[in-house]
């Protein structure tokens, strides 16, 4: 039965003529991005690891990007299908410049024509395996928004991916007030960022912070945060256990 | 005229340089009935006078909602303006779909504008026959713009086209400094004022004209037949009360189309 099925898939949805030609693992991946809206605009972070499954292989992998005048990018998932968004928003805003009208492409508009991009995809059969962050200011309105391999999509004042979901958003939740000052954000996002140093195994010590307001992008410098290793626990740490000495 | 040699063929020039065949679209603009359009920094009103073939029939469509921000009026071969109001409905759902927001009136212009001129460059074409008022909102404000058969396209302050659009013309002329700075008010009686104007003598009802508008907050509509003429009425007052000062005010209330005595 398995073989009738397969001839009869070949020539179907899922492969060419050549074979089945779809995204099936990813291969080098980022970790979290946390995005939060403060007082001027939108602020991220992400760190600048590449993991080729456990290995960290790649530490300047840039995740974070500018789009056109209005938007900011980051993406966590595999890195080359990061880059082929980058290519596909660079021709989208290209064709919007090339109009010269004085009309352009803001947040809201880059983030819709990636969740249309993104569950297209996954319609095929073929993801880009990338959970997506878009923040951005266009004529005094804050936007900030996500989306996944899959294209959900939604908007919210704080949002994070991957193992940010898990770590981040409940300090997000918790702290994450309007109006926050750009210090205190900033302050905010490296909180999150030393507890997904700490606990997520695929994050650097190794970040770039982005802020995006109605003047314009600014990326940080790669920069690293503190660590403090120095807990009486990790003295000794095998003392006592079952079986030690 | 002798151009009857080199008006067959829409690919054909004429030793003057001219495309007849798209020459000969435009005449057809100006025999369909008047439409004119207006606007100010936040408002545009489109308005037409509805011209039906007897009196057993009804009125002719002339003004087409395009999407919440878009409308158009046509002057022309309707049959043409419903495939046109038809193709520019799917663009603005398209973008909406894709984008979630609303297309820029300016681009959905030259997107119809080139659709027109690829049936001037295309032996087995016809140049559509139907001239349209685009009337929209976009970031940049309210925009009025007149696509033609022959592919161009200009924006105006004010424009009238179709059947004695020249009278109407004239009174927008006289008006269109102002009209930046006018209320959404003031604008609807311009157009009213200006469609009077076509109708040479003719009684103006609101049965046989159609205003719509569209504006800031306030998403394209057509206006109903019941506040069209209020307007006109509080116009006629206004004519009136300048006409025989003193004299005892003239109030006509009658509904019903009334062609004078000349």
């Amino acid at each position: 039965m398995n073989s009738i099925d397969a001839t009869i898939a070949e020539k179907g949805l899922m492969s060419s003529e050549m074979g089945s030609e779809r995204t099936l693992y990813p291969y080098v991946t980022g970790t979290s991005v946390i995005g939060i809206k403060y007082k001027d605009g939108i602020l991220m972070a992400a760190d600048m690891g590449g993991s080729y499954g456990s290995t960290l292989r790649y530490k300047s992998v840039e995740r974070l990007k500018p789009i056109g005048k209005h938007s900011l990018i980051g993406a966590s998932g595999e890195i080359s299908d990061f880059q082929e968004i980058l290519r596909y928003l660079d021709e989208l805003i290209l064709y919007d410049n090339m109009w010269d009208d004085g009309n352009s492409l803001g947040p809201k508009e880059v983030h819709n024509y990636l969740t249309r991009v993104m569950y297209n995809r996954r319609n095929k059969f073929n993801p880009l395996w990338n959970s997506l962050v878009l923040g951005g200011v266009k004529n005094g309105q804050k936007y900030l928004g996500t989306v996944s391999m899959i294209g959900v999509h939604f908007e919210d004042n704080h949002i994070a991916t991957g193992f940010g979901n898990h770590l981040a958003r409940p300090i997000l939740r918790k702290e994450w007030h309007e109006n926050l000052s750009f210090e205190d954000g900033v302050k905010l996002l490296e909180k999150c960022m030393r507890v997904l140093l700490y606990r997520d195994r695929s994050a650097v010590n190794k970040l770039q912070i982005a802020k995006i307001t109605e003047e314009g992008v600014t990326i940080s410098q790669p920069y690293s945060l503190k660590t403090f290793w120095g807990f009486s626990a990790f003295q000794n740490p095998t003392k006592g256990a079952e079986g030690s000495w | 005229m002798f151009r009857n040699q080199y008006d067959t063929d829409v690919t054909t020039w004429s030793p003057a340089g001219r495309l007849f065949q798209v020459e000969y679209a435009m005449e057809a603009v100006k025999q369909g009935s008047a439409a004119i359009g207006l606007r100010s920094k936040t408002h545009v009103v489109l308005a037409s006078v509805n011209k039906a073939n007897s009196e057993l029939s009804s009125h002719q469509k002339k003004i087409f909602k395009i999407d919440d921000h878009i409308g158009i009026a046509i002057a022309g071969l309707t049959a043409d303006g419903r495939v046109l109001s038809r193709y520019l409905r799917s663009e603005c759902i398209n973008y909406n779909f894709t984008y979630e927001s609303p297309l820029p009136v300016g681009r959905l212009v030259v997107q119809l504008a080139d659709k027109a001129q690829v049936c001037t460059q295309r032996s087995w074409k016809r140049p559509y026959g139907v001239g349209l008022l685009v009337a929209g909102l976009d970031e940049s404000g309210a925009h009025l713009y007149y696509n033609c058969p022959s592919g161009n396209y200009f924006e105006y302050q004010a424009f009238a086209i179709g059947s004695r659009s020249q009278a109407a013309k004239t009174y927008l002329e006289r008006k269109f400094e102002t009209f930046m700075s006018s209320t959404r008010e003031d604008l609807i009686k311009d157009a009213l004022s200006a469609i009077k104007e076509t109708l040479q003598g003719e009684k103006l009802t609101s049965s046989i004209c159609t205003v719509a508008v569209v504006g800031v907050g306030e998403p394209f509509h057509i206006m109903d037949q019941k506040t069209i003429q209020e307007v006109i009425e509080s116009l006629e007052l206004k004519e009136d009360e300048t006409v025989d000062q003193g004299a005892a005010m003239q109030e006509d209330r009658s509904p019903e189309a009334a062609p004078m005595d000349i």
